[in-house]
């Protein structure tokens, strides 16, 4: 019986030229989607003179002074003052020093990656929050009007953000929500939301209501139950959803830019203005790119086992 | 333990009408089952004792107080579903200590390890215990259903077709271990199937129940000897009451009114008789009995022989019938007679 399944399956399993073929498709997929990665982490690593070199350099001398530049703001000085200094303190000083100029102080750099850690967790932690009671509730309860509800929370996704970028600035400039990490993280929660709301329905339908009712005659409340079975059983869909809402989050450019100028800009709007500081540092924004990339991966790799659908399986006869 | 009395409950979904009028008592102590094809609502009465529907109408009364306020928490009553609806996310240790966690038991910790152990070695699956719940066998996960239920020890066991999705040994078992569990406990248990023989062989009382309305509440000899209709008759027997026009076979004073006769193997009187009226089909030999199926004019007949049965195909026997049921033209039971 099992040899039959064997070959059964073994009809439709793809040929050894097959399984090359699609592997060269991937492979070739992957560099191509690769390669502006791998630029931007090369350039980071750069000299700026390197980093403008044509033919492009593939093979360099790697550099710390992208990320020096990156984290300080330098002024230019005489040789004379340089050689009055001490000996140099840091790796960043002696870079610095070679190109005839001193460290000033911190740039900008770490206080706007700091917000938009702030503001695209914070954010994500409402709408995913919001998201799974109100998922909950869509899935469970006889609600007026639900279906109506739902595509009102959809539409809301139908027209791109920015479509509302002049009302929303002028409605934040009177309320004092302009440039605050608050503001921005309504904003992104309004944003996500409805994502979150219709993903997480999605989810929590599937989970039976008898995990719940079980629950519920034992001796729980529906809230306990909801934390103690529903949410962990959900935990698939509350990682899925959370990464997209993360990744819309971190990446959002165009509010960031129009909302944020100060004290809550977050890192998107920020990188871009390190090219005008001082020349072309294509360096530093290589460099800058590269640690935005970090926390959206470590996220997504932390989540990783909770998006392994399996683990909820088979426990329910269907 | 205690009583539960279900007073004239109707419940409807939208332009169904799940339970109609429904009126049953339940005394303590007593393994009650309801009968009924699916749709009949036998699980939503269920629901309704446990408080996950409220009725539409009537009352529920348990323990001697009208229910119809109190959460299902505060039912003290215990729900064995029909999917096992184990937790995935926990172990066989945890889904068992899972009530005697809720904030409304609040049991120490040590107790709770004696009471999930005493009542995994009594379903046999103590070895179990560290495994998590989806990595058992279907009957195991059906076990732990039940040893969730047990756990707690409440007033009432509420079970809908606990052992539905068994292979038919282990709900032979099952079945056995059930009734055991029952009368050591000395457990009420209201017990939902559409499975005769489970209803036959572990109800004090069964209630039969069709489009909401219960039709006949009894004891499961009551039922089978006794039933009130053509409906509950044709539940209960193997194999199924044969039913024949009335005058079709000899017998003495029909009833006023009879139009159907119902007759069981143990109504009919067979003899091998080249002028009987009835023609053996075929014999099915089922080994500790067979199954003899006649043909009357155009009317089938099967009842059971032993299994050295003199019968064979071709042969011709004579037919009696011995104080079968008579039925009236609407299927309700004629006594009288």
């Amino acid at each position: 019986m099992s040899q039959a399944l064997t070959t059964a399956h073994s009809v439709v399993a793809p040929t050894p030229l097959a399984r090359r073929i699609a592997a060269t498709i991937v492979i070739l997929y992957a560099l191509v989607s690769m390669i502006p990665l791998a630029w931007i982490l090369m350039t980071g690593f750069k000299t700026p003179p390197d980093s403008i070199a044509y033919p492009p350099k593939l093979v360099f001398q790697p550099s710390l002074e992208g990320y020096c530049n990156l984290f300080t703001t330098r002024t230019r000085q005489t040789a004379d003052y340089i050689q009055s200094l001490g000996p140099p303190q840091t790796i960043c000083d002696e870079i610095t020093r070679k190109r005839d100029m001193v460290i000033a102080g911190p740039s900008n750099y770490a206080p706007r990656f700091w917000n938009s850690l702030i503001i695209a967790f914070g954010s994500t932690f409402f709408a995913v929050s919001l998201g799974v009671l109100s998922a909950y509730a869509f899935s469970r309860f006889r609600i007026p009007l639900a279906d109506d509800l739902l595509f009102f929370i959809l539409s809301t996704r139908m027209m791109p953000p920015i479509a509302v970028a002049i009302p929303i600035y002028l409605m934040y400039r009177k309320l004092g929500l302009s440039d605050t990490a608050l503001g921005m993280i309504l904003l992104y929660t309004a944003v996500n939301v409805s994502l979150a709301v219709w993903l997480l329905k999605g989810f929590i339908d599937e989970i039976p209501r008898e995990y719940e009712e079980a629950a519920m005659i034992d001796g729980y409340t529906r809230l306990h139950a909801f934390f103690k079975v529903v949410l962990p059983q959900a935990a698939t869909g509350i990682a899925a959803t959370a990464i997209f809402c993360l990744i819309f989050a971190w990446n959002e450019y165009a509010f960031a830019v129009l909302l944020t100028s100060g004290e809550a800009q977050t890192a998107p709007p920020f990188i871009p203005t390190i090219i005008g500081e001082g020349g072309m540092d294509w360096p530093a924004v290589g460099a800058g790119t590269t640690l935005f990339l970090i926390p959206l991966l470590v996220f997504t790799v932390l989540l990783r086992k909770h998006l392994l659908r399996g683990i909820t399986f088979g426990a329910v006869r269907k | 333990m205690a009583d539960i009395s279900l007073r004239n409950v109707s419940k409807r979904f939208k332009s169904v009408t799940a339970i109609d009028g429904l009126s049953l008592e339940i005394a303590d102590g007593q393994f009650t089952v309801l009968l009924g094809p699916t749709g009949a609502g036998k699980t939503t009465t269920l629901r309704i004792v446990a408080g996950l529907e409220k009725p539409d109408q009537g009352e529920v009364w348990i323990d001697g107080r009208n229910a119809q306020d109190l959460e299902p928490a505060s039912r003290d009553v215990t729900f064995v579903f029909q999917q096992y609806s184990l937790y995935p996310h926990l172990s066989v240790f945890d889904n068992l200590a899972f009530p005697l966690r809720s904030p409304a038991r609040r049991v120490a910790e040590p107790e709770i390890r004696k009471r999930v152990e005493d009542v995994a070695s009594l379903l046999r699956i103590a070895h179990k215990l560290k495994n998590k719940s989806t990595q058992l066998s279907g009957g195991e996960m059906q076990r732990v259903a039940i040893g969730r239920a047990l756990v707690r020890s409440p007033a009432i066991y509420l079970m809908d077709e606990p052992l539905s999705s068994l292979d038919a040994k282990l709900r032979g078992d099952l079945r056995l271990e059930l009734k055991r569990i029952q009368q050591d406990l000395g457990a009420t248990i209201l017990y939902v199937t559409h499975d005769q023989i489970e209803a036959m062989t572990m109800a004090n009382r069964i209630g039969v129940i069709d489009k909401g309305s219960l039709i006949q509440v009894g004891s499961p000899r009551e039922i089978y000897e006794d039933p009130d209709s053509v409906y509950v008759a044709q539940r209960f027997g193997q194999p199924q009451i044969n039913l024949l026009p009335a005058g079709l076979l000899p017998n003495g004073a029909l009833p006023r009114n009879a139009v159907t006769v119902g007759a069981r193997t143990e109504h009919l009187g067979l003899k091998k008789d080249r002028s009987g009226q009835a023609l053996v089909e075929w014999v099915e030999h089922l080994g500790d009995q067979n199954h003899l199926h006649l043909r009357l004019g155009e009317h089938q007949i099967t009842t059971l022989t032993p299994p050295d049965t003199p019968f064979k195909s071709g042969d011709q026997v004579a037919v009696e019938l011995m104080k079968p049921l008579y039925f009236d033209a609407r299927g309700v039971r004629l006594r009288s007679a």
